[in-house]
């Protein structure tokens, strides 16, 4: 073997560091130490009654406890008509804010849409993602009254926000290459979304309005904390009543509804893709 | 050096992919392992270092027979056969000289190498194997940001650095383009030499494995069908392993370019 | 098939076979039949007197609301900040919770698929499907009001999320690379370390950052429910119907989402 180079003599017995995710020291240093006083700053002005958590624990031990004897009759007859509001609002305000939100997609696309069309979508798009359903639900609670249409035009407003945005991040991403083959034809506007875009988007279109029903519902079993209507109303007085057993029972529903129709979206989308 | 015997590997599919393979390689002894796809050759280098569980058989490293060991004990084993991989495998979001030093794995605690606090000696080592490939400037690029042929080369400092008795290659060359792949061969058959270590080598280039073997092993279905030289690979041997097919120019293009000598860059 | 001849005697090419068609119509149909049923229920629940007066009230809400209280604003600081904390520390302690279940729940790194891999999947969905808003009811009611409460609704929740997108992050990584440190002799822990973890810890830089933002947003409204933050402001500004207050307070909200979301993609779009 020969004699090592200078630029290997150069580094034997020196000590190897891993080379640092951030190089310059004082900004490392910064970081790490802003990180360190805003972790300090915000643990310590979060008050725990640490007496009243102890407490507590029986309680929680007692609630974990009712999730092996659930109560589903004591306040059956509730728990049914809040589960069947939410199931309702559900199915409309999907079929609702599904169809409104294709239009809507297709307009913030912006390699389909003029520009005006695109930031009108963009801005409805945008406000209905910024508002949370909960904040939406408030409002129209106050303008529509107590019930389940509060819910749905709140779960319906929610899905265009959700479903548009994805939709016409889609169509942006989709290949050129087809639609311009079907536009070569000499086919008409319609007709080159028929043919040139919809077979892109529609597997993906499919599964995310299957995503989007599964969280409408999740969603659903809260609006009732507001009054707008749904099996939350139910799950508040429970809480409130201390009634742990039939809080269980509901959680349990809720959970296995989220579960079925997640096996059935899984299904589903493993068959239009 | 390196022995197995009656080595049988049925997956659970019920694919045999190595019946009773008996097999010696001596110290020092660079051997190709060669045969078309699915005739076990990955399995039957996967076995020996058991990244897949042999059904029946042994396998002797040494004195030390290795289907039985617990996994302490097959750790230690593992120090000493190097593995050098088809896709590099090199851990992509690591740096170089990381990439080697995780060849000393076996050899320091969790926590040390958890902190990157490995023995100067191993750094050294590290530095020395780096200047070797020609690779010393690129230690603390990552690895995603070499080509296929330095990726190989940190993946062979990677196998030497555990300061093997065996080196296991699978397929070194299958990802590079011609002239890489006699570089990196080449470069494998010296630092054997250098080092008096054995290896066996799969790869599907039956040409460049002539121009840098002793020894050629081809494997058919999962048994041994040829144990030679590699100049008595004639046609009628390479048809025996690979089916029929007019071998004339692959065994030609050997005796043509063995010539040329290149330097490692 | 397809192709069918018409009366006339002509082939004719449709695109679905007569039976074909006549399942998907009934199936509209059937759609269209539970569609109006749910509609009839909701409508019948539904005081429609108020509905014909709401934007008459709307409207009224809208002058009420307008100017928001810009001085309210010096009341909301601390909210603000406790807001801030209980999303950050809520998502630190569901990172911390979620990365052992990420493990135990991916099928190539748990150490019994039979047995630790259903439980590991079962915390999975069940934290994943209750809202943090149930969450914090249940915690208010077991460990009383308070941020603390909101910390760890926060938390619960977001351990299935981030469990079920890093679990798939750990199925997805390169098998080759983790062979490769195993065959160099090295212990289960440090082939995690080295050939695991690299893999999946832009995956899980990404997570967190996304998850964080969707906290900022649930933690302003868990106030609603008492859980602190700004939506205790929300809430207590709601019954009183100080209008004025309401709006600054949905703008401050607003705001946090905006910059929330600003924030995690740059940060995103760094790592990636």
């Amino acid at each position: 073997m020969s004699a090592p180079s200078a630029e290997l003599q150069a580094v034997l017995g020196r000590r190897w560091r891993k080379p640092p995710l951030i190089r310059r020291t004082w900004l490392r240093w910064a970081l790490g130490l802003g990180a360190l006083v805003y972790l300090a700053a915000a643990i310590s002005s979060v008050e725990v009654n640490w007496s009243r958590v102890y407490e507590g624990l029986d309680r929680g031990g007692a609630f974990i406890m009712s999730f092996a004897r659930p109560d589903f009759v004591t306040r059956g007859s509730d728990i049914w008509d809040g589960l069947m509001e939410s199931l309702i609002m559900t199915v409309a305000a999907s079929v609702v804010g599904i169809a409104i939100s294709i239009p809507i997609g297709l307009g913030a696309a912006r390699n389909i849409a003029p520009l005006p069309v695109y930031l009108v979508c963009r801005g409805i798009v945008a406000l209905s993602r910024a508002l949370q359903e909960i904040i939406v639900a408030i409002l129209l609670v106050a303008i529509f009254g107590f019930g389940p249409l509060a819910g749905f035009l709140t779960l319906s407003f929610a899905t265009i926000g959700f479903l548009s945005k994805l939709l016409a991040e889609d169509i942006e991403a989709m290949d050129r290459s087809q639609a311009e083959a079907i536009r070569a034809t000499g086919s008409g506007w319609w007709q080159w979304i028929n043919y040139g875009v919809q077979p892109q988007v529609m597997p993906r279109l499919i599964g995310l309005s299957m995503y989007r029903i599964d969280i409408n519902f999740r969603e659903s079993a809260i609006l009732g904390l507001v009054g707008a209507g749904g099996i939350g109303a139910t799950l508040n007085t429970a809480f409130d009543r201390y009634e742990f057993d039939t809080a269980a029972a509901i959680l349990l529903l809720i959970i296995g509804i989220v579960m079925a129709l997640e096996y059935l979206s899984g299904v589903i989308r493993a068959r239009v893709q | 050096m390196l022995r197995l015997e009656k080595l049988v590997k049925t997956y659970r599919t019920g694919d045999q992919a190595l019946k009773s393979v008996d097999m010696e390689v001596p110290k020092g002894q660079v051997l190709a392992l060669i045969g078309p796809s699915g005739a076990g050759k990955s399995t039957l280098i996967r076995c020996i270092n058991r990244l897949v569980e042999p059904s029946s058989g042994k396998v002797w490293l040494g004195d030390t027979e290795l289907t039985h060991l617990g996994a302490g004990a097959l750790r230690r084993e593992r120090r000493r056969m190097g593995m050098i991989f088809q896709e590099y495998a090199l851990v992509e979001r690591l740096t170089v000289m990381e990439n080697v030093l995780s060849g000393r794995l076996g050899y320091v605690g969790f926590w040390r190498s958890f902190a990157r606090r490995f023995p100067q000696s191993d750094v050294d080592e590290a530095f020395r194997l780096l200047d070797r490939v020609g690779l010393l400037a690129m230690a603390d690029k990552r690895a995603d940001e070499l080509s296929g042929g330095q990726r190989q080369r940190v993946g062979i400092c990677r196998a030497l650095i555990q300061n093997p008795a065996l080196l296991l290659v699978d397929e070194p060359t299958a990802s590079l383009d011609p002239k890489t792949s006699r570089q990196i061969m080449r470069l494998i058959c010296e630092l054997c030499a250098e080092r008096g270590l054995a290896a066996i080598i799969n790869i599907h280039d039956v040409a460049l494995a002539q121009m840098f073997v002793s020894r050629v092993i081809g494997l058919r279905f999962g048994a041994i069908e040829f144990d030679g030289p590699p100049t008595a690979l004639t046609p009628d041997v390479l048809t025996r392993i690979y089916g029929e097919e007019d071998w004339q120019a692959t065994i030609q293009k050997v005796d043509d370019e063995d010539a040329p000598a290149e330097v490692v860059a | 098939m397809p192709v069918v001849e018409n009366a006339a005697g002509n082939r004719v090419w449709m695109r679905r076979t007569t039976g074909q068609s006549m399942l998907r119509w009934f199936g509209w149909l059937l759609g269209v039949a539970v569609f109006v049923w749910c509609w009839n229920r909701i409508s019948d629940s539904t005081t429609w007197f108020f509905v014909w007066d709401a934007p008459r009230i709307a409207g009224d809400i809208l002058t009420r609301a307008t100017p928001p209280r810009w001085s309210y604003i010096d009341e909301l600081w601390l909210p603000i900040w406790d807001t801030l904390n209980i999303a950050t520390l809520g998502t630190i302690l569901a990172l911390i919770m979620a990365v052992p279940v990420a493990f135990l729940a991916a099928r190539n790194t748990t150490p019994s698929a039979r047995f630790v891999r259903p439980i590991a999947l079962l915390i999975i969905v069940s934290t994943r499907s209750i809202n943090s808003l149930i969450w914090a009811l249940l915690l208010i009611a077991i460990i009383g009001p308070g941020i603390f409460a909101g910390i760890l609704a926060i938390a619960i929740r977001s351990i299935g999320f981030c469990a079920k997108l890093l679990y798939e992050a750990i199925e997805e990584i390169d098998h080759t690379q983790v062979e490769a440190i195993s065959a160099t002799g090295a212990s289960r822990w440090q082939v995690m370390a080295y050939g695991i973890v690299p893999q999946i810890l832009p995956a899980f830089a990404g997570i967190s950052v996304f998850r964080w933002d969707i906290n900022i947003r649930e933690s302003t409204v868990l106030g609603l429910v008492g859980a602190g933050g700004i939506g205790l402001q929300l809430s207590g500004s709601l019954n009183t119907l100080a209008w004025p207050q309401v709006s600054l307070i949905l703008i401050v909200i607003l705001f946090a989402v905006i910059v929330s979301e600003w924030v995690s993609a740059k940060v995103r779009s760094a790592i990636i």
